[in-house]
């Protein structure tokens, strides 16, 4: 933090100065991210607990307000602190100069406070009404609210790093963009477009939470809803994908494979998250079938760079162990630094990645999806996906950032290598038992599935025990998350060794990255128009349906 | 990359064919309804079971916090029947687990899906989309004699 020194701060002291309170800007969303993820696994856990019929939640604290808490604290605040947190720090620590770390704490306070907002709305029992808040049931206004200052937030640390990259462009015309900030910009370009969506859906539901309007139209808050809620799993997902592109070669003194591949999967995947959200709506009613079909042709277009990425990083393993002299398959596993939790984590994350990938193509095949929509399928999907790979990745990331932030060292590694393993075993368990309730047919989302012993429902509980057992296994392995995270800080060794964290550099061997896939606001611009596209025609369809209006309720 | 690339192809030629020579696409009836004024609203106002020729029905359900109207039916086996339902409050799911039978029901409009019961048997019918503390309640049985 700023110290009161009576001589003039030289350049170098500004630059010294200005690092230091970016790293404890980062450090802070890190550390927010962790707290974050120890509630929300807690309330997971219990969950399991409650669906196994080991427990029963209160009257007073029940399962759906249980629900709609892990889901918002996992789904939209764990990650979007830790995203956003990790991309500042990709961009502070990649420029030579930065402006200044004030807009990035303002859009960490906004982010905070409407966090608190939603979480006093969830806790009081005022907001049951899960992470996706479907109309017509009616959340108290401080929900809303609460959800709308978190992406505003998000926005002013995009606006942030924008003006980071715009200033140091200005300045280097002819240089390409250092890569970890172009990442960076580029998630958060398809982040501000795909917000657009929640921002437009928050616009009908507060003045009727407030009770300004009599009623929403339905259809258009789903879609509205779902124009935002699948870009938000590529948000998870290019957050990771930065990681394993940049951070992970240097794991194992490897070289980024190819600068140009990696601005050009980011780049598809800022075109083609957005213009896919039908694909979640596949079974509502008032929308042709021709809509959810073309959503169906761009879901499999993002398949793509995600083939683009498992190609880039088999290859980076492959070319780093044959300079080491390994070779093989095998020989390149074995060689690689599987005791590293920095790599472990985000590894065993490529692994649950495999399985998550093909159960997202099933999802996505528009007449397959009714034997799994709203089943346990989706919650093993999702669970194998951002519990999976993301968080895994986000882990590791923070047992790298940690100590490269604050020079500490890692408290407790054994712990940490034990962590990661631990995670991947529970999810996996939990994961592939929650995948086989859903193709039995059991639904999602309900607290109790014994259904009063009805003769469909008794093959569901067996699967339900399994789910909770890997639950468990998930929730102890993040209270050894947060023991190692907090400790590292608290125990206050300095660190003796080199810092853990650190960006890999480029392959020198591929080719020089074009200046087209440098020029962020076209692609940008090109990103929006494909939104337009794909969904113009269904909402000025469901807005020339002229919808009834649902009046509000609370069911809860 | 190749591999993939043509799967995928080959992914969306089998979806797209499906769809357009047998008619395999998700449930997308088009059809608004005031949801405040379902019970006044035919056929709604009376929801049961129709026959309409033999081994042919129509079946009209409200789905309602917690329940659905009708909670039980009985067909034949063998018998082709169509579901409309839609919602009188909130956004509901309607789905008849191991069966294709799967849709949402969302207020102000009219879901529609069909299912052939070629197997004897109680089936259980369930919302399959949150709806309220209730939710784990609200449940119904086709019974195919």
């Amino acid at each position: 933090m700023a110290s009161t020194t009576p001589r003039i701060p030289t350049a170098a002291d500004a630059l010294a100065l200005s690092r230091a309170q970016g790293d404890l800007l980062v450090l802070t969303h890190i550390y927010t991210a962790t707290l974050v993820l120890g509630v929300g696994a807690l309330f997971g856990m219990l969950q399991g607990l409650s669906r196994a019929n080991f427990i029963v939640m209160p009257p007073s604290f029940d399962y759906y307000r249980m629900l709609t808490a892990h889901g918002v604290l996992m789904a939209l605040v764990f990650t979007t602190f830790f995203i956003t947190g990790f991309f500042t720090y990709s961009t502070y620590t990649t420029m030579p100069r930065i402006r200044s770390v004030r807009l990035g704490w303002i859009g960490y306070c906004v982010m905070l406070v409407g966090t608190a907002m939603a979480t006093v709305a969830i806790l009081d029992g005022s907001a049951s009404v899960l992470y996706t808040f479907y109309a017509p049931l009616k959340a108290s206004p401080l929900f809303y609210f609460g959800a709308t200052f978190l992406i505003l937030g998000t926005w002013v640390v995009a606006a942030d790093i924008f003006l980071n990259v715009a200033r140091w462009k200005s300045e280097n015309r002819d240089a390409r963009i250092p890569l970890p900030a172009f990442l960076a910009a580029c998630t958060m370009t398809m982040w501000i477009i795909a917000t657009l969506g929640v921002v437009a859906e928050m616009c009908l539901l507060i003045p009727w939470s407030l009770g300004w309007t009599p009623g929403v139209d339905v259809g258009l808050t789903r879609m509205f809803f779902w124009y935002f809620g699948h870009p938000l799993v590529y948000f998870w997902i290019m957050g990771a994908y930065a990681i394993w592109y940049a951070v992970v070669p240097a794991t194992f003194g490897g070289k980024i494979f190819s600068d140009a591949l990696t601005r050009l999967t980011f780049i598809m995947l800022l075109l083609l998250s957005t213009p896919v959200g039908l694909h979640h709506q596949y079974l509502d009613p008032g929308i042709a079938a021709g809509w959810k079909w073309l959503h169906t042709v761009t879901t499999y277009g993002v398949v793509i760079p995600s083939f683009m990425t498992a190609f880039a990083i088999f290859a980076t393993f492959e070319l780093a162990a044959r300079k080491a002299g390994v070779r093989g398959f095998i020989g390149t596993v074995r060689w690689l630094p599987w005791r590293n939790p920095v790599f472990a984590g985000p590894a065993l994350g490529m692994i649950l990645f495999i399985f998550g990938g093909f159960g997202g193509i099933v999802n996505n095949s528009y007449s397959m999806d009714v034997l799994v929509h709203n089943t346990m399928w989706i919650v093993g999907h999702f669970h194998i996906t951002v519990g999976g790979p993301v968080a895994l990745t986000f882990i590791g990331a923070t047992y790298g950032l940690v100590p490269a932030l604050t020079g500490r060292a890692l408290f407790a590694p054994r712990l940490a290598l034990i962590q990661v393993y631990t995670w991947f075993v529970g999810m996996s368990i939990m994961s592939l038992a929650m995948h086989w309730a859903g193709l039995l047919g059991s639904p999602r989302r309900t607290s109790d599935v014994s259904y009063f012993g009805a003769q469909g429902a008794s093959t569901w509980h067996p699967e339900m025990v399994w789910a909770a057992v890997g639950g468990i296994i998930v929730a102890l392995s993040v209270l050894m998350f947060i023991i190692v995270a907090t400790g590292t800080y608290f125990a206050d060794r300095r660190s003796t060794e080199e810092p853990r964290f650190a960006f890999a550099p480029t392959n020198e061997d591929a080719m020089d990255t074009p200046p087209v896939l440098d020029r962020l606001g076209r692609w940008g611009l090109v990103a929006v128009g494909l939104a337009v596209l794909a969904y113009a025609g269904p909402v000025i369809a469901q807005l020339h349906a002229h919808a009834y209006l649902a009046p509000g309720m609370k069911t809860w | 990359m190749a591999f993939g690339l043509a799967m995928l192809v080959v992914f969306l030629a089998v979806i797209t064919t499906a769809a357009v020579v047998d008619g395999f696409v998700p449930p997308s009836h088009v059809q608004s309804i005031d949801p405040t004024k379902v019970s006044e609203t035919p056929p709604f106002d009376h929801p049961g079971l129709r026959k309409v020729a033999d081994g042919a029905y129509e079946a009209y359900y409200v789905a309602r916090i917690f329940s659905f109207t009708p909670s039980d039916i009985e067909v034949p086996v063998g018998s082709r029947v169509t579901f409309y339902v839609t919602s009188a409050d909130v956004e509901h799911g309607f789905s008849i687990p191991a069966t294709g039978v799967n849709t949402m029901v969302t207020p102000g409009w009219v879901s529609e899906v069909s299912h052939t019961f070629r197997d004897r048997g109680t089936y259980l019918l369930v919302c399959n989309e949150y709806c309220g503390s209730g939710h784990q309640l609200m449940a119904a049985k086709v019974e195919v004699k």
